[in-house]
């Protein structure tokens, strides 16, 4: 399957990366080859296969319903590119 | 002393240092130099040479009131920059984490540090641990310490590139790598030193820069066997941070290195012999099957009906997950922000200007794969693939111990070789990323050189929580093979 410019735009905003227009060519031909290559594997029989969602077969221990960090905020805030005291910031998004 | 302290084994300087041949300040002193000597290596994206020295200080002292914290107490190691470490800017090769300086250990870390490991700086690596060549890093390539080579410079292989040049020109004993498809064993396999992948769950993901949460896997790079046995002892282990980590105990790992491999059922799979092989990549996995017999162990053909599928599972199942795991890197609490009028518009032109052309590509391949109206056809369709792939090895070890392939399909390639399309890049991993799928514990071990005179490794699979096999068979063929670790 060929993913054109339409799509890659689509794919491209849902992952929120800015792609320059010029690139949207390249960048379909690319991920279709990608795509078209791991189509492959339409050819094997999984019927009746379930999916592998973890390889660890154990059931992972349930830890205390206890709250065992926090209340850190420098150290939260501390790499936030714009922070503002205890907060991160963003542009605004209600008017 | 003979050789420079920079050459010694891991097991070798810790003798030296429990006997007083030396301190931990003249060996991290000794690395501190060399380091500094290789930065055209580019080997390193931080040093941190007054860190390792405090650290070393620090170990000699207590070794003085005979309380060391362990066997690597004093020991010179590289730390990848995948792993956060605290107060130690932390990059994951990648421009979108500028500046980023953890407030945090990762249990891996924490672990070696807490048992005196000198950590001498951060290990460049391909971006996210995306890359098999160590080029996609926003650092800039890695050299590899074998080349030039017809006069061109070589790329240590990737992710864990950095690693594995610290490792090869003794700028450290030994580093830490992490292999999500194969990016230890095989810039392990390039650079003509020891990787070895533990089996998913071993050791702790926590506080590593996550890229494929259900196949990364951190493990030891080192230039022997017996040194990836201790160091694989102290980084392994249950971590109550890491649910997928398991409760079981650490073995010891150097007590498994018997050197007895008789009686042990080798198994050579018939699908890992891909038409169009390089002849010298089957010859030297020929000769790995008459030293394993000549050390007494019987070689038996298996079958992994699915490997030919295995890379494509493998693109879609490590993309879906990045996708993922990477949308983490919106500009608002860490790294780089590039401002935009609104919200969307920040996030994008972060994104944008802050993730290279191989992680947007796979960031975008995983979105796709993931999306309403292709999630069945693709990624639950990888989902079942990977279900076969992992069955096959199931079904292979019932008919033996341990699996022995070739590491990589070639030796070392030249830095901008491979570049023109992705796929060709991503068919470095076809020997290692099977294994990954399944969870498994794989370790390539340096065992000859290509007709150009560069390293080639051979991989050897184990059962999963089987590393003690995997080890003693590696023992027995870094025996039979004598590869000179320098080059």
């Amino acid at each position: 399957m060929s993913l054109d410019i339409d799509t890659v735009k689509n794919i491209a905003l849902l992952a929120r990366i800015r792609v320059a227009d010029e690139t949207l060519e390249p960048l379909a031909h690319e991920l279709s080859a990608i795509i078209g290559w791991v189509e492959q594997l339409a050819e094997v029989d999984t019927d009746g296969v379930a999916p592998m969602t973890s390889v660890t077969e154990t059931i992972p221990d349930l830890r205390e319903d206890v709250v065992n960090d926090g209340d850190r905020p420098d150290a939260v805030l501390a790499n936030a590119p714009d922070g503002v005291d205890a907060f991160y910031t963003v542009p605004k998004v209600v008017e | 002393m003979s050789a420079p302290l920079t050459e010694l084994t891991l097991a070798k300087a810790r003798d030296g240092l429990a006997s007083g041949d030396f301190t931990s300040v003249e060996l991290t002193q000794a690395h501190v130099e060399a380091i500094e000597r290789a930065r055209d290596l580019n080997a390193f994206i931080t040093e941190t040479p007054d860190l390792a020295l405090e650290r070393a200080a620090e170990s000699d002292a207590r070794r003085a009131k005979d309380a060391t914290a362990g066997p690597m107490d004093g020991l010179p190691i590289a730390i990848k920059d995948l792993f956060c470490t605290e107060g130690v800017l932390t990059t994951a090769g990648s421009h979108i984490l500028d500046g980023f300086i953890p407030p945090y250990e990762s249990t891996v870390t924490a672990t070696l540090r807490a048992g005196g490991a000198v950590m001498m700086g951060k290990a460049n690596m391909d971006e996210f641990a995306m890359g098999s060549s160590n080029i996609t890093s926003y650092y800039g390539a890695v050299k590899n310490p074998r080349g030039p080579k017809d006069g061109k410079d070589l790329v240590p292989g990737g992710s864990s590139g950095g690693s594995a040049a610290s490792v090869a020109a003794c700028l450290s004993l030994a580093a830490t790598g992490t292999d999500t498809g194969g990016s230890i064993r095989q810039p392990a396999s390039f650079s003509g030193i020891v990787g070895l992948k533990p089996t998913y769950g071993r050791c702790s993901r926590w506080g590593i820069v996550a890229f494929a949460s259900s196949l990364d896997q951190a493990g030891p790079m080192t230039r022997t066997v017996h040194d990836a046995a201790i160091m694989l002892g102290v980084m392994a282990g249950h971590d109550p941070k890491d649910s997928t980590s398991v409760p079981m105990p650490v073995p010891d790992f150097e007590a498994a290195l018997t050197g007895d491999i008789g009686g042990l059922r080798v198994g050579v799979p018939k699908e890992y012999r891909l038409d169009g092989m390089a002849d010298e990549i089957d010859a030297l996995w020929r000769q790995g099957i008459e030293w394993l017999e000549a050390a007494g162990a019987e070689t038996v053909e298996v079958s992994l009906p699915h490997t030919q599928y295995a890379l494509a599972t493998y693109y879609i199942i490590a993309p879906a997950e990045a996708s993922s795991n990477l949308a983490r890197y919106d500009g608002v609490r860490f790294g780089l922000r590039v401002p935009g009028d609104t919200l969307d518009d920040m996030y994008k032109n972060t994104r944008g200007e802050g993730f290279g052309a191989e992680v947007r590509r796979r960031v975008l391949i995983g979105t796709y794969v993931l999306s309403a109206g292709y999630y069945d056809a693709y990624y639950l369709k990888a989902q079942k693939v990977r279900a076969l792939i992992a069955r096959d090895f199931t079904r292979a070890f019932e008919n033996c111990d341990v699996i022995l392939t070739p590491t990589a399909p070639s030796d070392a390639f030249a830095i901008g070789e491979k570049m023109d399309d992705p796929i060709t890049m991503y068919l470095n991993d076809v020997f290692t990323v099977p294994s990954s799928l399944a969870g498994l514990p794989g370790i390539s071990v340096p065992a000859g050189l290509s007709a150009r005179g560069l390293p080639l490794g051979l991989q050897l699979i184990g059962r999963p929580f089987d590393e003690e096999t995997v080890l003693r068979t590696a023992g027995a063929l870094e025996a039979a093979a004598g590869f000179a670790t320098k080059p």
